[in-house]
């Protein structure tokens, strides 16, 4: 991922936006949230009628449709809903931390970390059980973010957005050089390896979700109280320090935020990294440069596109399944694009 | 008169042409350079077995044996050399690049050519089984096409440096996923085969693939060093380069072009080895303490990475050949951590 | 006292006048927005002309149009009578020279070698480094009291060091005529007042100077000729003992004021009304 220098643009939180609307949007957006959701439920290799999915809900009666409707899907939809609002919040973090719009969770070398984990756990050690990919992933990525964050804070300056990103991109691309090694001296689990790494959300139940939604959930409450010194931190290090903000203090936080989430939403489902970086963006083009709304707005919207996503995947090629990772990336990047060249791209 | 430059300078002034260099900068130059000559003998004389070198030298005369002139004139020399020029190539691309994004972290992937070639190739691949110039072919045309098609799509009256970031990482993103769905549904082999030429191998390459690439080189590299005083230029912001009387946008073009053109080169004949255009610039700079980017310090660091790298992916797990761009990632990575880390201590 | 759009006036009561530099009826802005519209400057040979106007009045469109930054939409710029649209970058280069109000220094360069980039248009690929260069160089150096310099990082100059240091590479340039868009904002005073004596000595060494001024004494004491800028398009031409008036200053910068004689240098002073008053 290349990252350029952000251009020196110092901004104000826009008074002419009137709250109400944004809470208006954010409410339609929650609203079709909860609609996608339900279509989740519905929708798959076997279609099941709506009136048959809310029966099936209330009233639990041990027959397949309950089963499918109850274990796979919902939880299914679930994780979709906490691994993208978990995507999204991490890549709002990341980019208002680094200053830069181009940033995404990939420089602190989270998803290298994660990966590189999972190769050794699937071409080292043997592991074959999904389950158990899960903490290696977890551990990866928190120890190489760890790493990144050692690193670029040896000598006076400290981890300055700077330096966090050129170590975190040297290192995640050797972390991968490494991977690519042990994924050619064992051919036999190359499938795996790329499988898992196409990111996807098939098959992983209610105890995967069970395991992340406690880290996500500790994530996006260090998010919401990060909100506002964010805003003083965008303005620049100095400035920030004379409006209040405890910049290291923040910093910390900030990383270990998006540790948390970035690292369990990996785990969960593998590296699908469009998602932190384009929804930010999006998001800031309609609610302006404020992080308070940025955070919420970025972990609805990225939840939305995950979910709709996975269910695009389910019916796409039915009855076979196209990964999400791959679908996100369909379906974001012409989004992006046609964004892009609207008249007016703001800088941050 | 003379003017100080606070560092020892190496100066020409004669009637016909006259130049200035600094001092540092050309002994670190040409140590790289000596440095890269040894790597090439290194690489010739040793291998599966070693070859003395007296017998080195006789046998690119072709006075030695018959099996080692074999050896040397038609497998190790050729590689040797290809991976001097493709490393110069890659140093210089990286250069033109980091200068004109004037970002450390510049590169070729900006406008999406990585993603693309690595399409290209895989469709290829998958439709025909690979051969070497199919393969390539197919890399040159996807990383071509995918970077015309960012160009396009961010071009609006003029393309603004950001809007070209954003569109070349959006259309990265998609290749990326279409590679991956591909590679998927491919076979077993079939995905070796593409694992190891996205992973950038210069194995089995020979006399064959060296003299269209030195051709190419040929043209390229005076292109590129003629280019060289106007980039320097264009560092200081296109209004200074404006009044001073070049044409930031026609040298950006150009530069962009032959940019292009030398990681092309690259990728058609060895697949991606995109890393050593990031990290042969910085390096480079960090070598010769020079201000900007330096295309000649950049070239010859990315050779001796190249080098280096090589002769590592073939001896390291021998008998088995790593594909030599995840030794370069290795190398090239931990060295430039090295060096970012050492560079906050002394401040 | 002069308040005229018509050149031709001022110039029956001067000797004649010769303009090298000539923006011809040129309509100019950015995108869509026209600043100003169907402009014609002339600047005088051999003087100190100093643009001044309010914010976002044209000073700078038009300064970056006889620069060739922008290019006309209608009209054209032109030099010694040929259009320099068509002239090649370099040639123009040698004769006309900017110093822009942003530039960027790349990382770790030292103060000679910026200076030196200023050769650019005197250089060709084999003459990189030939004996005036060396030479324009150090007289440059000298010229801006940055001999002393010149073996620092540009990084680490102050900001008034810097700007000598700019100064220094437009002047390696050794053009006749010099555009200076704003060079003074963002110094302090003692600086200010040093670089706009140094453009006296180089106004007096014969070069041609147009800047960009914001403070309309400086204007006033400095400059030769003063164009005075409002909504794009000139209100005023002349001489500052017979163009900075309290009219004037009212018509272009809408201020009520007082005009007093400079008691060191005798130009028009400006001294604005405020709410203080003399009791």
């Amino acid at each position: 991922m290349t990252v350029l220098d952000p251009p020196a643009v110092a901004t104000v939180p826009p008074r002419s936006r009137l709250p109400l609307t944004r809470s208006l949007f954010l409410a339609a957006a929650a609203v079709l949230l909860v609609v996608v959701f339900l279509l989740s439920l519905c929708v798959g290799a076997r279609g099941i009628p709506f009136a048959e999915v809310w029966q099936v809900l209330w009233r639990p009666d041990g027959s397949e449709t309950s089963y499918i409707v109850r274990e796979m899907r919902m939880s299914r939809a679930t994780l979709a809903l906490l691994v993208g609002a978990a995507l999204g919040v991490a890549g709002a973090l990341i980019q208002a931390l680094t200053r830069n719009p181009l940033a995404d969770t990939g420089i602190l070398g989270v998803g290298a970390g994660a990966s590189f984990a999972v190769v050794v756990a699937i071409g080292l050690l043997g592991v074959t059980a999904l389950s158990q990919y899960l903490w290696f992933a977890f551990i990866g990525a928190i120890l190489v973010t760890a790493l990144v964050y050692a690193l670029g804070s040896i000598g006076a300056a400290g981890a300055t957005p700077v330096r966090l990103t050129l170590v975190g991109v040297a290192l995640g691309a050797v972390l991968g050089g490494f991977s690519s090694a042990i994924t050619m001296l064992n051919p036999d689990s190359f499938d795996d390896m790329l499988r898992w790494s196409a990111g996807s959300l098939a098959g992983r139940g209610w105890p995967t979700l069970v395991t992340v939604a406690a880290p996500i959930a500790a994530g996006l409450l260090i998010a919401a109280i990060v909100g506002r010194p964010l805003n003083a931190i965008s303005l620049g290090d100095d400035l920030a320090r004379s409006l209040g903000a405890n910049v290291v203090r923040t910093r910390v936080l900030v990383i270990i935020a998006v540790t948390l989430l970035a690292g369990a939403a990996t785990a969960a489902a593998g590296p699908v990294g469009f998602v932190g970086l384009m929804v930010p963006h999006v998001v800031r083009w309609f609610t302006g440069p404020d992080q308070r709304w940025i955070i919420p707005f970025s972990a609805v919207g990225a939840a939305l596109l995950l979910l709709a996503s996975d269910v695009l995947g389910r019916v796409v090629i039915a009855p076979q399944e196209l990964e999400v990772g791959i679908v996100t990336a369909f379906v974001g990047a012409p989004v992006l694009v046609a964004l892009a060249r609207r008249t007016r791209v703001s800088a941050l | 008169m003379t003017v100080d430059f606070g560092y020892r300078t190496l100066a020409v002034q004669r009637r016909g042409w006259s130049g200035i260099a600094s001092l540092r900068a050309a002994l670190v130059t040409l140590a790289l350079a000596a440095a890269t000559v040894i790597g090439v003998v290194v690489s010739i004389s040793t291998g599966t077995y070693d070859i003395p070198l007296d017998e080195v030298v006789g046998g690119l005369l072709g006075t030695a044996d018959g099996g080692t002139v074999l050896v040397v004139r038609e497998w190790r020399m050729p590689r040797a050399l290809l991976a001097t020029l493709l490393g110069v190539a890659l140093g210089m691309s990286g250069a033109i690049f980091q200068s004109l994004t004037r970002n450390p972290l510049g590169s070729p992937d900006v406008i999406g050519f990585s993603s693309g070639s690595y399409t290209g190739a895989l469709i290829v691949i998958l439709v025909t089984g690979g051969g070497y110039y199919a393969v390539a072919a197919g890399a040159l045309v996807g990383g071509v096409v995918t970077a015309l098609v960012v160009f396009v799509l961010a071009y609006r009256r003029g393309v603004q440096g950001f809007r070209l970031i954003i569109v070349g990482i959006g259309v990265s993103a998609l290749l990326a996923a279409s590679n991956t769905y591909l590679m998927l549904r491919a076979t077993v082999e079939e995905q070796l085969t593409a694992g190891v030429w996205g992973s950038g191998s210069l194995n089995g390459l020979s006399i064959a693939e060296l003299v269209p690439v030195a051709l190419v080189m040929l043209v390229l590299v005076p292109a590129v060093l003629t280019l060289s005083p106007a980039l320097r230029v264009l560092e200081l912001g296109d209004d200074a380069a404006g009044s001073l009387g070049s044409r930031p946008t026609s040298i950006r073009l150009a530069a962009i072009v032959l940019g292009v053109a030398l990681v092309a080169l690259v990728t058609a004949a060895a697949g991606p080895i995109a890393f050593i255009a990031l990290v042969a610039p910085q390096i480079a700079r960090r070598l010769t303490r020079s201000a900007g980017v330096g295309l000649i310090a950049a070239g010859v660091t990315g050779a001796l990475l190249l080098v280096i790298s090589d002769f590592l992916a073939q001896r390291l797990f021998a008998p088995l050949q790593l594909p030599v761009g995840i030794v370069t990632v290795s190398v090239g990575g931990v060295y430039f951590v090295w060096l970012l880390v050492r560079e906050t201590r002394r401040r | 006292m002069i308040v005229s759009k018509d050149v031709t006036a001022m110039t029956a009561s001067a000797p004649a006048m010769t303009s090298r530099l000539h923006a011809a009826d040129v309509t100019i802005g950015y995108d869509r927005r026209v600043i100003s519209e169907r402009l014609d400057v002339r600047i005088p040979d051999g003087s100190f002309t100093v643009i001044v106007g309010p914010n976002a009045c044209g000073k700078s469109t038009l300064l970056r149009s006889l620069a060739r930054l922008l290019k006309p939409a209608d009209g054209e710029v032109l030099l010694d009578g040929r259009a320099i649209a068509a002239m090649p970058a370099k040639a123009l280069a040698r004769q006309v020279g900017l110093l822009p109000q942003t530039s960027l220094a790349p990382d770790g360069i030292v103060v000679a070698d910026l200076v030196s980039r200023g050769r650019y248009p005197h250089q060709g690929l084999i003459r990189q480094w030939s004996v005036d260069d060396a030479r324009a160089v150090a007289a440059a150096l000298a010229a801006t009291n940055t001999t002393e310099l010149s073996a620092r990082l540009v990084d680490e100059l102050s900001g008034g060091q810097r700007q000598r240091v700019w100064v220094a590479m437009a002047l390696a340039q050794e053009t006749p005529i010099l555009l200076l868009d704003e060079p003074t904002t963002f110094l302090d005073i003692a600086h200010q007042i040093e670089l706009l004596e140094l453009f006296r000595r180089l106004h007096k060494e014969g070069r041609t100077l147009v800047a960009v001024l914001h403070d309309l004494n400086h204007a006033a004491r400095y400059a030769t000729h003063i164009i005075a800028m409002k909504d794009g398009q000139v209100v005023a031409e002349g001489e500052p003992k017979d163009i900075v008036t309290a009219g004037l200053v009212r018509e272009v910068f809408g201020l009520d004021c007082v005009v007093v004689p400079d008691p060191v240098a005798g130009s028009p002073l400006v001294v604005p009304l405020g709410s203080a008053t003399l009791s």
